[in-house]
């Protein structure tokens, strides 16, 4: 059906696509995970309440999520220059895709932290655990079943957002798609590159499933 | 062992301001099993919270053991609290651990060495008879399993204080009454002073050596279970006391009983050594009374048995005179439910 070099375009895209989103993911996951903490940790009546940090980190947060995609990524190009030494290709694309995943991480590891029953923290506090202490073995053990859902949902939606990567320049599947198979009118490569999309989601979805069952004592 | 001294905590949501806790005072004696009861809201929970710190109290001050709780930084604050064992109503159990991690974790804070915690562990599993259960999940455990894990993991850094919070109150009356035992065990072996709070009378009637009673944020009436069981002063004491020990006598029981002329309705409460003592049997042969026994239950506070028996004493009402103060002079307690 393709010619060799269409597959080798195709593998190419493939490696491309996991490269962004896998770096992304490892990255925003490193910033997002502290924040997340931070934000359950200095809510009022917990263990390193501070209501102002709080409102700041939260309203940073909002705004960072509200930026459409496509805007950010067009709009930090100056930072991504600074960070990568280039604004076109896989890499520079991967400084965007950590930048928007960065407060969606951190909401959802908010959310996964909240899941975790005070009463459990109350236990940990009267047994004379430090906050830190906490942090690292009652709240992350506890709600880390939910922490690796989050963690896939993070990287499906990555895998969405490179696809819109790949329109400006940032290669990975995305950008086969609307080189090959919008510009040139090639609709069975089009139709490829989504199926292979939706073969990674799928994959990526029961891999995060099944891991997290695992993980879960309840 | 614990000393509580004018403790006041307000909870404050907008312009209300709530009084949790009005004025407390109150001294655990080391050793003893002492018990808090109260409704719920009444202030209990804020209360047993406030001794360790969980709760911040406006004012007063909190001894345990001669240390200053209220006085203290954060970390001398978590050195204390090492030192005061705490349970819950709900166990509290990380979901994530077995049951030898549970166990394990208060040592791990710590910083005890791995070995000397395996040690303990299963010294501490041993003690509450959960050996078999080490690698169990607490979600594979029964509530009473979950509770004496809890009671295992409050112990392991050897506290002085135990303080339990409804400990028993999600269990039900079986389990809440071997949980109960093993707290008495504890108490007893080790020497361990067990502040508890509670909403049920049976609780306290069956561990307690001293009780306080807590309404509306103040104590209201405290002093030996016995005591507040067998003659509670307060309205408070006496409907948390109806129930457990107060006996309802039947109102067709009485009425059939109330049209034979010459005879009167007595309650006798034999406490302790009286109950062993045949009353009875001798005032018959003092006084030319007939008894006829209506109703008769033996309690046990703690570890004295509490008697009650409702009589019918019939006869002259001279010689019924004197029988009535025959056994007002003996060491009882004698009510008149119906006269002549």
């Amino acid at each position: 059906m393709f010619n060799p070099m269409i597959w080798r375009l195709i593998w190419q895209a493939t490696g491309e696509t996991l490269y962004m989103v896998g770096v992304a993911v490892v990255l925003a996951e490193l910033v997002g995970l502290p924040l997340g903490i931070i934000l359950v940790t200095t809510e009022r009546g917990h263990i390193l309440e501070s209501p102002a940090l709080n409102r700041v980190l939260a309203t940073v947060i909002n705004i960072g999520r509200s930026v459409p995609f496509i805007i950010l990524m067009v709009a930090i190009i100056p930072f991504t220059r600074k960070v990568v030494g280039t604004s076109i290709g896989t890499t520079a694309a991967m400084v965007p895709l950590t930048v928007a995943a960065i407060p969606f991480v951190a909401r959802l590891v908010e959310t996964a932290l909240k899941e975790v029953d005070g009463g459990v923290v109350e236990a940990a506090l009267a047994i004379g655990a430090s906050p830190f202490q906490i942090i690292w073995k009652v709240l992350i053990p506890e709600a880390l079943p939910s922490l690796v859902l989050g963690l896939t949902i993070t990287a499906v939606n990555l895998i969405g957002y490179s696809a819109m990567a790949g329109a400006v320049g940032g290669g990975g599947l995305g950008d086969l798609a609307v080189r090959y198979g919008y510009q040139r009118f090639r609709t069975d490569i089009m139709l490829l590159t989504v199926i292979i999309l939706i073969v990674l989601v799928q994959a990526m979805q029961m891999l995060g499933d099944w891991a997290a069952n695992r993980m879960s004592k309840k | 062992m614990i000393e509580i001294r004018h403790l006041t905590k307000i909870y404050t949501d907008g312009q209300r301001e709530t009084r949790a806790l009005d004025d407390v005072s109150l001294k655990v004696e080391p050793g003893e099993i002492f018990g808090i009861i109260g409704l719920s809201g009444a202030g209990k929970s804020t209360l047993v919270r406030c001794i360790n710190m969980l709760e911040r109290p406006q004012e007063g001050t909190v001894l345990v053991n001669g240390i200053d709780m209220t006085a203290l930084d954060n970390r001398e604050l978590r050195a204390a609290r090492q030192r005061i064992g705490m349970i819950f109503q709900h166990f509290n159990l990380l979901s994530s651990r077995t049951v030898f991690g549970n166990v394990a974790f208060p040592l791990e804070i710590t910083g005890v060495p791995k070995g000397e915690t395996k040690e303990r562990v299963l010294e501490l599993l041993h003690l509450v008879g959960l050996e078999d259960k080490a690698s169990s999940y607490p979600a594979q455990l029964s509530g009473g399993q979950k509770q004496r894990v809890g009671i295992a993991r409050a112990l392991a850094n050897r506290p002085q204080v135990l303080l339990c919070d409804e400990a028993t109150s999600a269990l039900d009356p079986e389990t809440t009454t071997a949980v109960l035992d093993l707290l008495q065990d504890i108490n007893r072996k080790m020497g361990l002073t067990i502040l508890l709070i509670t909403h049920e009378m049976p609780v306290i009637q069956q561990v307690c050596d001293r009780v306080a009673v807590i309404e509306n944020g103040q104590i209201v009436e405290h002093g030996p279970v016995l005591e507040v069981f067998t003659a509670p002063k307060t309205g408070e004491a006496r409907r948390l006391v109806r129930g457990v020990i107060e006996i309802d006598i039947p109102e067709d029981l009485l009425q059939r009983h109330s049209n034979n002329g010459d005879s009167i309705l007595l309650k006798i409460s034999f406490i302790g050594a009286s109950a062993g003592k045949p009353i009875m049997a001798d005032l018959m042969q003092r006084y030319p009374v007939l008894v006829n026994i209506l109703f008769g239950r033996i309690d046990h506070i703690k570890d004295t048995p509490f008697g009650t028996l409702v009589v019918e004493l019939s006869g002259k009402s001279a010689a019924l005179n004197e029988a009535t103060e025959y056994l007002a002079r003996q060491d009882l307690q004698v009510e008149v439910l119906r006269d002549v």
